[in-house]
């Protein structure tokens, strides 16, 4: 089916009531979320997963999709008005944002990043649309073994390109794998990893799993150096950009869109990169007489890039997921994960299996996309109201509806002993600086690539040759091994090179 | 060499990083060791890829070891390194409430062992007001348990509390 079609079939099924009203729920919930400073999409549609086993799959996705589109919106408030990013992609926008709420322009600030974010998520959500299919075409040519290659290619990019150090994100990545081994073996039906606790044959849950990182760690780590004292909500301020404002503006929210959404697309996940991209680029082609604003005052180019940057990649991680069933962030495996819960497996045959669905979901991208600017807007007041909840009370509320949503699973206290000792390890990855997102990625990924690995070499005979055999396979492992070692190489490079 | 660092010698910590992963490593050798031996013909068992993944973490292990022993990487980490000391009394008063948690709910049902974590939690972050923090705990858990047991549809369980609603 064809984008046009397609479209046309899934916003007819998306503009029902009941699924605007799923969408409207979901951006609500997701900005309130992610204005909350700690807290992101990824805990929230964890926590969200038990809608699964009542509504059905359209609505579901739906109210996913806005909470994952609102958290990105409701991030940026909390970054300027706090100067506390919630997300790692934030972490740009609060530089300059901050900054610009310091010395009074706080409204403008939020104008450009919502507005940014809007213009970031036009051009995701089209992106996928049209993009999506051509991969999918692509996609169904691809066996086993070159799904294989694939997932590792997606584990390398996830783990050792992007982030401080190649090591304690394979680290990060190994844990993922190993919580992912522990259960049934799908294939012979035997016991792996279990070590006779009859409550871990179900294997471990990815729900407990992403509370345990997200919320019980960050609760943790938080306490671990806490000291009393408030933190200042910088005011609002007019919402209101004037015509320079405007003009300054338009160029970074195009520039960080078509920066960002490539980024997201390939299987690298991660927003920081594009975000940072797009704030040198500004601060380089920013006219001479705004160049002071950087760093100082706060200048809006600095806002504007990043924010899009960063909602037009969030948005293009869905392209790998939805097409080649590859979570690139820790959001989208948490989505997959729902996919899976009512017996769908993302891929390449999800665009024809499952057309109605997927394109009503890409619609309510489109549709949550509109709602969200329009909300967030007019909103900002409630959303500044949050942000001054204070900290032993957001924690603590964060807490029980941790254990909540843990304890719902299955009703048992090992579950909780493995959420709070899941949670201490979390604790310890943040102050020593492991990645939390490829834990979750790679206890999602982890047994899908085992099953691709063991049917490729079913097919094979057992000849682990055909990974290196198959043309597309091997180009694919080339391309992993360079993402490994080239960073590493660049960086032995410039150092013989640098004069002594 | 004479660095010093602050909050006691980093790079033994990052060492402890480093062997608590050799361990994890190693352990995952040994539970994919006891996996039981299928009787079904597989090409690829039901044991290789956890030796596979058990081998990478030993590795690693080793790697972070090396790293820290060549002086740690937690000197690089800026939130880390201007960190303001442990707040043990924080730690002690969540780490209780985690406690009273696992102790409680199935005895005494989520919503009142979650309202005594609520209360703690909020003293180990430094409320001042512990008959205030236990009725909005009240409030909340409540809110949380209608939310789950009612909107969702998911089971809590049973508890003192809950038999009433």
């Amino acid at each position: 089916m064809d984008a046009i079609s397609g479209l046309a079939m899934g916003f007819g099924a998306a503009l029902t009531p009941i699924n605007l009203g799923w969408a409207l729920l979901g951006c609500f919930l997701g900005t309130a979320i992610g204005v909350l400073p700690g807290i992101g999409p990824a805990l929230t549609i964890a926590l969200l997963l038990p809608v699964t086993f009542k509504v059905e799959a359209t609505g579901a996705f739906i109210l996913f999709c806005g909470v994952f589109y609102g958290a990105m919106y409701g991030g940026s408030t909390t970054s300027i008005l706090l100067n506390t990013p919630g997300e790692s992609g934030s972490i740009i926008t609060a530089l300059e944002g901050a900054k610009m709420a310091r010395n009074g322009r706080a409204g403008p600030a939020l104008v450009t990043a919502a507005v940014g974010s809007f213009v970031a998520g036009t051009v995701g959500t089209l992106g996928i649309s049209f993009i999506g299919p051509i991969v999918v075409d692509l996609a169904l040519k691809l066996g086993p073994a070159e799904y294989f290659s694939l997932m590792l290619l997606c584990f390398v990019t996830v783990s050792a390109v992007l982030g401080g150090s190649a090591l304690r994100g394979l680290t990060s990545l190994g844990f993922g794998l190993l919580l992912g081994l522990v259960g049934i073996d799908l294939q012979t039906g035997q016991p792996r990893m279990t070590f006779g606790i009859p409550e871990l044959l179900d294997g471990v849950n990815v729900v407990l799993v992403a509370v345990a990182l997200f919320a019980v760690g960050e609760t943790l780590h938080l306490a671990w150096r806490h000291v009393e004292g408030k933190q200042e909500v910088r005011p609002i301020g007019r919402l209101w950009m004037s015509r320079t404002d405007w003009k300054r503006s338009i160029g970074p929210w195009l520039r960080g869109s078509f920066l960002g959404f490539p980024f997201g697309v390939l299987p690298a996940g991660g927003t920081e990169m594009p975000t940072m991209l797009s704030y040198y680029a500004e601060q380089k082609l920013v006219k001479p007489e705004h160049r002071g604003e950087f760093g100082t005052t706060g200048a809006i180019e600095g806002v504007a890039g990043p924010e899009a940057a960063n909602n037009a990649a969030a948005a293009g991680v869905l392209v790998p997921m939805l097409t080649l069933g590859l979570p690139t962030s820790a959001t989208a495996a948490i989505m997959l994960s729902a996919f899976q819960s009512y017996g769908i497996q993302p891929g390449p045959m999800l665009f024809t299996q499952q057309a109605a669905l997927v394109w009503t979901l890409i619609a309510s991208l489109y549709i949550a996309n509109v709602m969200l600017v329009v909300l967030n807007l007019p909103l900002v007041g409630l959303w500044a109201r949050i942000l001054k909840i204070p900290t032993p009370q957001l924690y603590a509320g964060i807490l029980v509806f941790a254990t909540i949503g843990t304890y719902g699973i299955s009703n048992s206290v090992t579950d909780l002993v493995l959420l709070y000792g899941i949670g201490i390890i979390a604790m310890f990855m943040r102050r020593f600086d492991f990645p939390t997102a490829p834990v979750v990625i790679g206890m999602i990924l982890g047994p899908m690539a085992e099953q691709a690995l063991r049917q490729a070499l079913t097919i094979s005979q057992g000849d682990w040759s055909t990974f290196v055999t198959r043309p597309i396979s091997l180009g694919i492992l080339v391309l992993a091994a360079a993402a490994l070692a080239g960073p590493r190489l660049w960086g032995l490079w410039r150092r013989t090179r640098r004069p002594a | 060499m004479n660095q010093t660092f602050p909050q006691g010698g980093t790079p033994r910590a990052d060492l402890g990083v480093g062997l608590f992963v050799l361990l994890l490593g190693l352990l995952a050798l040994y539970a994919a060791w006891a996996i039981p031996d299928s009787p079904l013909y597989a090409q690829v068992g039901a044991k290789a890829v956890p030796y596979l993944v058990g081998a990478i973490m030993v590795v690693l292990g080793i790697g972070l070891s090396a790293s820290a022993l060549r002086g740690g990487w937690s000197q690089d980490i800026e939130e880390a390194m201007e960190a303001p000391p442990t707040n043990w009394r924080a730690l002690g008063l969540l780490g209780a409430g985690l406690l009273v948690q696992i102790a409680l709910i199935d005895w005494l049902g989520f919503v009142i062992a979650a309202t005594i974590q609520y209360v703690l939690v909020c003293s180990a972050f430094g409320s001042r007001k512990p008959l205030r923090d236990l009725a909005i705990g009240i409030v909340v858990t409540l809110g949380a348990y209608l939310a789950f047991s009612r909107l969702l549809g998911v089971n809590i369980g049973a508890g003192v509390l809950e038999g009433i609603l």
